[in-house]
């Protein structure tokens, strides 16, 4: 698989896709955060690789070190390659209290990974993140900004998969 | 009988979310043409009258603090609205921007109004993007019918709102980090003073508030009966949205005047337990709230009331635990939230709750002592007297309420 972060990935129209990005956002290197959430969505692996991140540095005239600063603080923004379908199950306390820990080992055993890790295909990764407010309907997970929600047996979360490919 | 009412939530479902012209088909926009032919001091008095506390957890308020905006004297001032809604449990806000969007448009064009504001952001978080388009087609109709831009309602008053979006962070919902995060840099908490209130976002007098208390301006200006007053209690005038999770059988967010006992919320709105089970622990306000045991259950739902049985509203938040889950179990998930959502930045936050949850652990494998109780219960403390921000100072909030109303789950064996 081509997951590698040595790959080139800025190809010229990635750079363009970003140029629309950067123009959406004023040029403004204050948009900083924003920026990255969309161009990490446009990016297939859903992350900011190091030449997309130097090549902010130059457009916006902002620090490496502040581009980093942000990757690095927040949770949505990741420097590494994830899945097409970044599976994101929320680990707090309501969807705990719902037996979460069904829904990781159905996931785990439906997908063949673990936590953290991507399936062969690419498709998937496995992610425990801090609840995202879909505690109506926990315990839940969310997909590339989709809540589902109710995950309770492995029919529904088995139905969940088939529904994202 | 349901003790729910409907008062800011009396839009819902009312009018189609994504058309302005159905909202004004309604009355929408009905309060910013009164608002803009009163003074900023007359509706920062009119919400002290209904005497709104901030629905973002502080309870700060509101009618104090449009007044105090008001009255800082500077060319440039902005509003923000606190959209991060981050405390586990809690999802009111998402309730609010789902069903009535142009409410609280309406509602943050009437605080920059209010306080001589140019600009207004919307901070969402992240976790919520599936709403920016919602939102930013609400703005962009409002431009439209010139609720938004210059001279609105041929009144002089220059107003636009931003929509910026979180990317995960929990401790961007306080004030100062949210504006660091706006501002295009990780979300860390500044020192105070100066105060947001007269140096915040790009440096200008800032006045944040929740996306709650912002919903509800356009009715209390509109309620010339005064209808709001005669709801909740002499304490706690008005109602107030909740969201209640965990064990119960119907989830989801309520508007209960002020004044229900807990009971009418857990068994009546939210239809008791499931399996009828009993209850171990109801948490109030999000993991930054304190625990209580089920005798709690016939309190009336105040913030004197709450206050006086050591728990308090915080962000509306209910939390409801059944006797399958055990109180440490309980505490270390909510440690684990706080460890990883501390932004490190300061020792007492980054530090205790490293220690206590090395100490949690020890509980629930039952190798404490009595010198690790004692610990946990000095840590604590250090973290509320001395740490930087609000979530340090909160972090422990369940565990020392727990130390005290469920001993028994701390006895060294
Ligand atoms: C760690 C932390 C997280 C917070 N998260 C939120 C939040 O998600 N939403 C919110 O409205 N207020 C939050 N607050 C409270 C805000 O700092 C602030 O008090 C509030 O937005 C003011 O609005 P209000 O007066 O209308 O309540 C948080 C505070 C702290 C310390
Ligand atoms: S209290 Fe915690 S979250 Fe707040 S500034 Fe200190 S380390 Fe950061
Ligand atoms: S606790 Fe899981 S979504 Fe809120």
């Amino acid at each position: 698989m081509a997951f590698g972060t040595n790959d080139k990935v800025l190809t010229k129209e990635l750079a363009k896709q970003i140029d629309l990005i950067l123009f959406a956002h004023d040029n403004d290197g204050s948009k900083l955060v924003g920026i990255l959430l969309d161009i990490q969505e446009v990016i297939p692996n859903h992350y900011i690789p190091t030449e997309v991140a130097y090549y902010l540095a130059d457009k916006l005239d902002v620090k490496i070190t502040t581009i980093y600063d942000c990757i690095t603080f927040y949770s949505s923004i990741s420097d590494k390659p994830r899945a097409k379908y970044p599976i994101q199950v929320c680990n707090s306390i309501v969807c705990k209290i719902n037996h979460n820990d069904n829904l990781f080992e159905t996931l785990k055993e439906l997908l063949n990974i673990d936590l953290n890790e991507t399936t062969y295909d690419g498709r998937f990764t496995l992610e425990s993140v801090a609840c995202f407010g879909g505690c109506d309907v926990a315990p839940a997970v969310r997909v590339n900004g989709k809540v589902y929600g109710h995950l309770t047996t492995k029919e529904k979360i088995a139905d969940m998969l088939n529904e994202l490919i | 009988m349901s003790k729910a009412v409907c008062f800011m939530t009396k839009n819902f479902g009312k009018y189609d979310v994504k058309s302005i012209g159905s909202y004004m088909a309604i009355g929408g926009f009905n309060a910013l043409k009164k608002a803009v032919n009163m003074t900023g001091e007359e509706i920062a008095s009119t919400l002290a009258t209904a005497k709104i506390k901030g629905r973002g957890g502080a309870g700060y308020d509101m009618g104090k603090k449009w007044s105090q905006a008001k009255s800082v004297i500077a060319d440039n001032k902005v509003v923000v609205c606190n959209a991060d809604e981050g405390e586990p449990c809690t999802f009111k806000d998402r309730t609010l921007i789902e069903h009535d969007p142009f409410n609280l448009i309406e509602g943050m064009i009437i605080a920059g109004y209010t306080v001589d504001a140019q600009n207004g952001y919307i901070y969402l978080r992240e976790e919520y993007s599936h709403l920016r388009p919602l939102i930013l087609d609400a703005i962009k109709q409002a431009k439209t019918y010139g609720f938004l831009g210059e001279n609105i309602l041929g009144k002089g008053f220059n107003y636009n709102i931003h929509l910026y979006s979180g990317a995960g962070a929990y401790v961007c919902g306080e004030g100062t980090a949210l504006v660091e995060s706006i501002e295009g840099k990780s979300g860390r908490p500044r020192m105070k003073p100066p105060f947001i209130k007269q140096c915040g976002l790009y440096n200008l007098p800032t006045c944040v508030n929740n996306v709650e208390s912002l919903s509800l301006v356009s009715s209390i200006l509109l309620d010339d009966e005064k209808k709001y007053l005669t709801y909740g209690t002499e304490g706690s005038v008005g109602t107030k949205l909740v969201s209640v999770g965990g064990n119960v059988k119907n989830p989801g967010v309520f508007e209960i005047p002020f004044g229900v006992t807990v009971r009418d919320i857990v068994y009546g709105l939210a239809g008791g337990i499931v399996d009828d089970n009993e209850i171990k622990l109801i948490q109030f306000g999000g993991a930054s709230g304190k625990i209580a045991t089920k005798s709690i259950l016939d309190t009336p739902y105040t913030y004197e009331d709450l206050r006086k049985d050591g728990v308090g509203v915080g962000s509306g938040a209910i939390l409801v635990v059944d006797e399958r889950t055990s109180v440490i179990d309980f505490l270390r998930t909510t440690q684990e939230f706080f460890s990883h959502e501390s932004c490190g930045q300061c020792t007492p936050c980054r530090e205790g709750n490293r220690h206590i949850k090395l100490l949690l652990k020890k509980v629930a494998e039952s190798t404490h002592t009595t010198a690790d109780l004692a610990s946990m219960r000095k840590i604590a403390k250090i973290m509320a007297m001395s740490s930087l921000c609000g979530l340090g100072e909160t972090a422990q909030s369940a565990l020392v309420s727990a130390m005290k109303n469920f001993e028994e789950a701390f006895q060294i064996k």
